[in-house]
This record gives structure tokens, C-alpha cells and sequence, in this order.
């Protein structure tokens, strides 16, 4: 007997549903069995890990500000996925977004400058992310480079060029020589939403653009065009879609939005622009779209699943000693079951007995 | 030493595990089967590797857990991607995420402890002749050993029947398998030498480049060896070119960091990337009469029965 994968006659509805659920409860027991490998019991471990961190305000708080991020550049990136295209950069592109609106708060640093500092910052934050993500999707349209490789390679040279500003021309000639710049002026900072709290106005524009991508790919001709070129290519042509001008498309807005991402992280949470503002968010986000299926709610549910994890990761290092790699073990470990899972939905298992049947007539 | 003797020995070290990566991995997507993994399997090779040197005191048996290592995560991808048919590209991602985290999980314990990298290759008379003589008989044995993997690969897939079958695979899956060759079951064992070499690649970095495990130590080389096979063309010869055309961009921005030119060093740093961006849009570019990857490579395969 051997068990063999076969293609489903059409997708089922019902694993689609529940496979997110089923890779999740997979990825629990394996840690389970992890944690007892580390010495630590499973039981207390998952509890610091799951429950802890949804008792309390401030960890429910820091939840949402972890998740801001990474909703906001899952959604991009789930239009590139969907259109057929990988944009594995987000991380770079995330730095840069940083980088650029940071530029604005440094030179307006300890003048009076108004209220438009904010929301500029925020322009430039976008177009600079939109414009990094368009280096490697003109290099695929243009040349035929492959856009995983250059949008990845671009991640090391934004790391750089941040390291580069934060240890040269934009150090704080106060910071006692830390790589850092200095603290941003109240105009250049994201407004909290709860006073003395650490929620802020990032996580309501992450709202907005969950509306906003649902809108588009339930609602537009374009959403519609992006599904088609990722999911039937041929028919695509054959409908006259542009599908260059489409990978242009999703690359510059997955860029725009990790960019934003990058400059609400450090005008809000960080406050300046310093080295590691990112913990792997552009990363993350990678499983964070596959885990919401590509879909704008489902987004926004595993972003917050996944901001959980950061936070419990961070909880049971202080309560438990344990590694904070565990975490990265825990992303990855989800990721396979996510997508194991979802081959699930077009194939199923048969058994089948081991000796093929040979067919009469070839004696 | 001279100045250039000693730059010449840095790139050979430098290249080598890019050459190790890379061969593996241009076998795997000889057999059309994109692994894009090969940064998480390194990293794991690096941090197995040093263990399993650090705690037997021998070169070998780290370079055997290296390689063990890798194999052991490939096989994972292999199950993944040609068990379930499931996208190679996402599967991918999730095998260097997965490759990071264990690797810091692993190599935790050894960051800051030491061990004797790998001896050099010493003959009396031919190590000592001048110039010549360190380079071409005084390097350590991972530096052979990559050339003659290199050379063992190019033979195995021009010059052997089972090498023609591979690539058969990977321009045609469909028309192999109605010929009875067992696709899925060669793409798993091409996945699993790619897996292999990426792990002694990565194993190669504390055994014998740094003595020492630093988390993150792999540095994005695994994205570089990928690279470097589309800058091959697939091409076993081609990437021994490649390996060594960027060995020396790195040894060269390292010296020129050490020389100041008033350059910060982080642009310095930044080259060996950048020059990966423009050789894979100038390699792209120059292919305008159709690509030379194998044909079949990064699409699923599930058997008709």
C-alpha cells in the first residue's frame, strides 16, 4: 500500500476554511514537544506564550503595535503573491521607508515647523519604500532579473545605508556617541490614540488599508486583473492584461505600504532612527500573508496571531529563559504547516496498493 | 607574503562556500526544482558544523554534522514540495526563516568558545616554492574539495547516463516520467545533495574561515549562491567563474575598507550586493533569445496514475 497525492476535481471550500486552524493546532504540538526537548513544561511555556500576554492592557496594547506593521506590509505583499510575483524585500524596503521620512525630522529638527511635518513625513516614507520596491520589478520587466533575488539583495544595502546615516551625518552630536539621531520633535512623532498608552494613530491606518485592499481586490477591475495574471497567466493574455504593468503595480504599492510601515515604526513606537528598529517585520509579514490566505481579513487575524508570538516570545524569555529564537523557530515551523495545509485544498491523499496494475495487451 | 599572494588566498577562502552552495544547489534546479532555502540550510550547517567540531575536538565530524544537517532540512523542503506540491518559492522562505532560528537555537551555547580551524595543506619543497606554492599546495582541504565537486558534478551531468536523466527532468517532467523514470524520486535525492553542500558551505564559514560561530555569520551568501547559478547559466564551469569573481569583490571591499579612500564602510560593505543586483540584470539582459534555465524548473509535479 503507498499513498499517493491526487488533484481534487475542484477545490474544497471546507479545508480552505479550517487548514489555517489545523496548521496552527500542528505548529502548537510540535512546540509542545520543543519545549519539552528545552527542559522547560510545555503546559506553563504555551500559557506564557498565548494566554499571558491577553490578560493584561499594556501587553493587549503592545499586541496591536507589534501587529500594525505587520498587516500593513502582509497586504502589499499579498498582492504581489496573488498577482504571481515575489517581493521578498519588504524588509528593506521597510528601512528606506524609515530612512526617508526620517530624513524630514532630522532637517526640521528644532525649528517651528507646523503640523505638516507628520503627515509629510508619511509621503515620504511611502514613495521612498515604492520607489525601492520598483528597482527590482523594473529589473524583472526590463531585464528578466529574477525579483526575488535583487528585492532580497536590496535588503542588505538598505541595512547599510541606515547603518551608514545613523554612525555619520545624522548622529546625535548629544547621544554620547550612540548610533543613533536624535529624538524626534513632538510634530514629527505619531499621535498616541490612549493617553499614557502606547496605542497610536499607525494602527488606525492600518485599518483603513485592510478596508482599502479588500475594496480593491473585492470590488475593482484591477483586483480583479491581479488575481487573473497570478492565477490563469494564459487567460490573462488572452483578456489584454498587462501583466508588466501589473508586477509594476503591486511592487510599488507592497513597497509604499512597508515603507510606510517603516517610517509610522519609527516616528511612533522608536521615537528616532537608530539601528534594528525592525525585529524581521518584513520577514514576518512573508508568513503573516500566507497564514491569512492572502485575504485582507485573514490578514489582519494572523498579523495579530503573529504580534502575539513576538510579545509571548519576549514573555517567556523574562519568566522562562527561553530563547527568544524560539520564536523564529515557532514563524518558521507555522509557515510549513500553513502551507502544507494549503496543498491540502486542491489534492487530497489516496491509498493505493504498491504493485501497479499492468495493463493487459503488454504480454 | 607578498600583498597579492595574500589577497589571492583570501578569495580562494572566500569563494569556496559559495562554490560548495552553489554546485549543490545548481543540481537541485538541474532537476527543476527551485530551493530557495539554501541561506537557512547554511546557517544551520554553520552552527551544527561548529558543534559538532566543538564537542569532538575533530574537523571532520563538524564538517559531517554540517552536512548532515543541511541534508536533513532539505528533506524537509523535499517533502514539502514534491510529497505535498506545494510552491517551491514559499517553501522555500520558510526553510531559511525556520534555518535562522534553529541555527541561533543551536550555535546559542557556542557563541564566543574557539576550536583550531582546519590545517593547511602542507607539502615539503612544492608549499615552499615561492608565490605559486602557497596557493596552489597550501590551502585547506574544503578549497580541493570544491573543485573537485565541481569537476565530479560537470562529469556527472554531461557525462553519465543517470546526469542525462536528471536533466531530463528538469526541461520536461511530464515526457521523463511517461518514459518511466521516476521524477519525483530523483528531484529528492538532487534536493537532498543540494541540501548537503549547502550545509558543508555553511559548515565551511567556522571550520576554517572563522573559528568561531557568530549567529548570522552566513551573511546572505546562501542568496549570493543562489545568484551566482543563474549567473552560471546552470553551468558547472561557468560557476567556478562566477564563485571567484566574487570572492574577490568581498577580499577587494575589505581591503579597501583597511586602506580608507575616506569611503564610509558600509558602502564598501554594500558592493558584494550590489554587484549581485547588476550581474543578474546584465546575465538577464544578455539572454534575450530565450532563458537557459532548465524548463521545467519551479513548477509542480504531481504523477498521472
Amino acid at each position: 500500500m503507498q499513498l499517493v497525492l491526487e488533484k481534487r476535481a475542484e477545490r474544497s471550500n471546507t479545508i480552505a476554511l479550517v487548514s489555517p486552524l489545523i496548521a496552527i493546532a500542528l505548529t502548537i504540538v510540535t512546540m509542545s514537544i520543543l519545549f519539552a526537548i528545552l527542559g522547560k513544561n510545555p503546559i506553563l511555556a504555551l500559557g506564557v506564550y498565548f494566554i499571558d500576554p491577553l490578560t493584561d492592557s499594556y501587553s493587549l496594547q503592545e499586541i496591536a503595535v507589534k501587529a500594525a506593521p505587520l498587516v500593513m506590509i502582509a497586504i502589499g505583499l499579498s498582492l504581489c503573491y496573488l498577482a504571481n510575483v515575489w517581493n521578498i524585500g519588504a524588509e528593506g524596503q521597510f528601512l528606506v521607508g524609515a530612512v526617508a521620512g526620517s530624513w524630514l525630522a532630522v532637517k526640521t529638527q528644532g525649528t517651528d515647523a507646523g503640523y505638516w511635518v507628520l503627515p509629510a513625513m508619511l509621503l515620504l516614507g511611502a514613495a521612498a519604500g515604492a520607489a525601492y520596491a520598483l528597482i527590482p520589478a523594473i529589473c524583472k520587466v526590463r531585464f528578466g532579473a529574477s525579483e526575488i533575488l535583487v528585492s532580497l539583495m536590496l535588503v542588505y544595502v538598505a541595512d547599510l545605508l541606515l547603518d551608514y546615516l545613523v554612525r555619520g551625518p545624522w548622529r546625535d552630536p548629544a547621544g554620547f556617541n550612540f548610533p543613533t539621531t536624535a529624538e524626534f520633535d513632538p510634530v514629527a512623532t505619531v499621535p498616541i490614540l490612549i493617553e499614557g498608552g502606547r496605542l497610536h494613530l499607525g494602527a488606525i491606518i492600518t485599518l483603513l488599508v485592510v478596508a482599502a485592499a479588500a475594496v480593491l481586490l473585492g470590488r475593482t477591475i484591477k483586483g480583479f486583473e491581479i488575481r487573473v495574471v497570478g492565477a490563469a497567466p494564459r487567460a490573462a493574455r488572452f483578456g489584454g492584461f498587462n501583466s508588466n504593468q501589473l508586477i509594476l503595480l503591486t511592487f510599488a504599492i507592497s513597497g509604499a505600504l512597508a515603507g510606510l510601515a517603516g517610517i509610522i515604526e519609527v516616528a511612533g513606537p522608536v521615537g528616532h532612527l537608530q539601528p534594528g528598529i525592525s525585529p524581521g517585520y518584513g520577514f514576518t509579514a512573508i508568513i503573516v500573508a500566507f497564514l491569512g490566505r492572502l485575504n485582507p481579513i485573514g490578514i489582519l487575524i494572523a498579523g495579530l496571531f503573529l504580534a502575539l508570538t513576538f510579545i509571548g516570545g519576549e514573555q517567556a524569555q523574562i519568566a522562562m529563559k527561553i530563547p527568544l529564537d524560539v520564536t523564529k523557530v515557532f514563524q518558521g515551523i507555522l509557515l510549513f504547516y500553513v502551507l502544507a495545509c494549503d496543498s491540502l485544498i486542491l489534492y487530497r491523499f489516496r491509498l493505493i496498493s504498491s504493485s501497479p496494475k499492468v495493463s493487459s495487451g503488454t504480454a | 607574503m607578498g600583498l597579492l599572494e595574500a589577497i589571492i588566498l583570501a578569495v580562494l577562502a572566500a569563494s569556496t562556500p559559495l562554490l560548495i552552495a552553489a554546485t549543490g544547489e545548481l543540481v537541485a534546479e538541474r532537476a527543476g526544482v527551485l530551493n530557495l532555502g539554501v541561506e537557512g540550510m547554511m546557517i544551520v550547517g554553520a552552527a551544527c558544523g561548529f558543534g559538532g567540531a566543538y564537542i569532538s575536538g575533530s574537523i571532520i565530524v563538524g564538517a559531517i554534522s554540517g552536512i548532515l544537517a543541511g541534508a536533513a532540512l532539505s528533506l524537509i523542503f523535499a517533502m514539502m514540495t514534491l510529497g505535498l506540491a506545494v510552491n517551491q518559492v514559499a517553501t522555500g522562505l520558510a526553510l531559511t526563516i525556520l534555518g535562522i532560528g534553529l541555527s541561533g537555537l543551536i550555535g546559542s551555547r557556542f557563541v564566543g568558545e574557539k576550536i583550531t580551524p582546519a590545517p593547511h595543506l602542507h607539502i615539503p619543497g612544492l608549499t615552499d616554492i615561492p608565490f605559486v606554492g602557497r596557493i596552489l599546495f597550501g590551502e585547506d582541504a574544503f578549497v580541493y574539495l570544491s573543485l573537485a565537486l565541481v569537476v565530479a558534478v560537470w562529469l556527472f551531468l554531461y557525462r553519465t547516463r543517470a546526469g542525462l536523466v536528471l536533466r531530463a527532468i528538469g526541461d520536461n517532467h511530464v515526457s521523463a516520467h511517461a518514459l518511466g523514470y521516476p521524477v519525483l524520486r530523483i528531484r529528492m535525492l538532487a534536493v537532498m545533495f543540494g541540501g548537503a553542500c549547502a550545509g558543508l558551505a555553511g559548515a565551511y564559514l567556522p571550520l576554517a574561515y572563522t573559528p568561531f560561530f557568530i549567529p548570522g555569520m552566513t551573511a546572505g551568501r546562501g542568496w549570493i549562491a543562489l545568484a551566482l547559478v543563474v549567473f552560471s547559466s546552470w553551468r558547472p564551469a561557468r560557476l567556478v567563474v562566477g564563485a571567484y569573481l566574487f570572492g574577490a569583490v568581498t577580499i577587494l571591499q575589505l581591503h579597501a575598507q583597511g586602506a580608507g579612500f575616506g569611503i564610509p564602510s558600509q558602502f564598501m560593505s554594500a558592493l558584494p550586493y550590489l554587484a549581485t543586483v547588476i550581474v543578474l540584470v546584465l546575465i538577464s539582459r544578455a539572454r534575450t533569445g530565450g532563458s537557459t534555465a532548465p524548463a521545467a524548473l519551479r513548477t509542480v509535479f504531481v504523477p498521472d496514475r
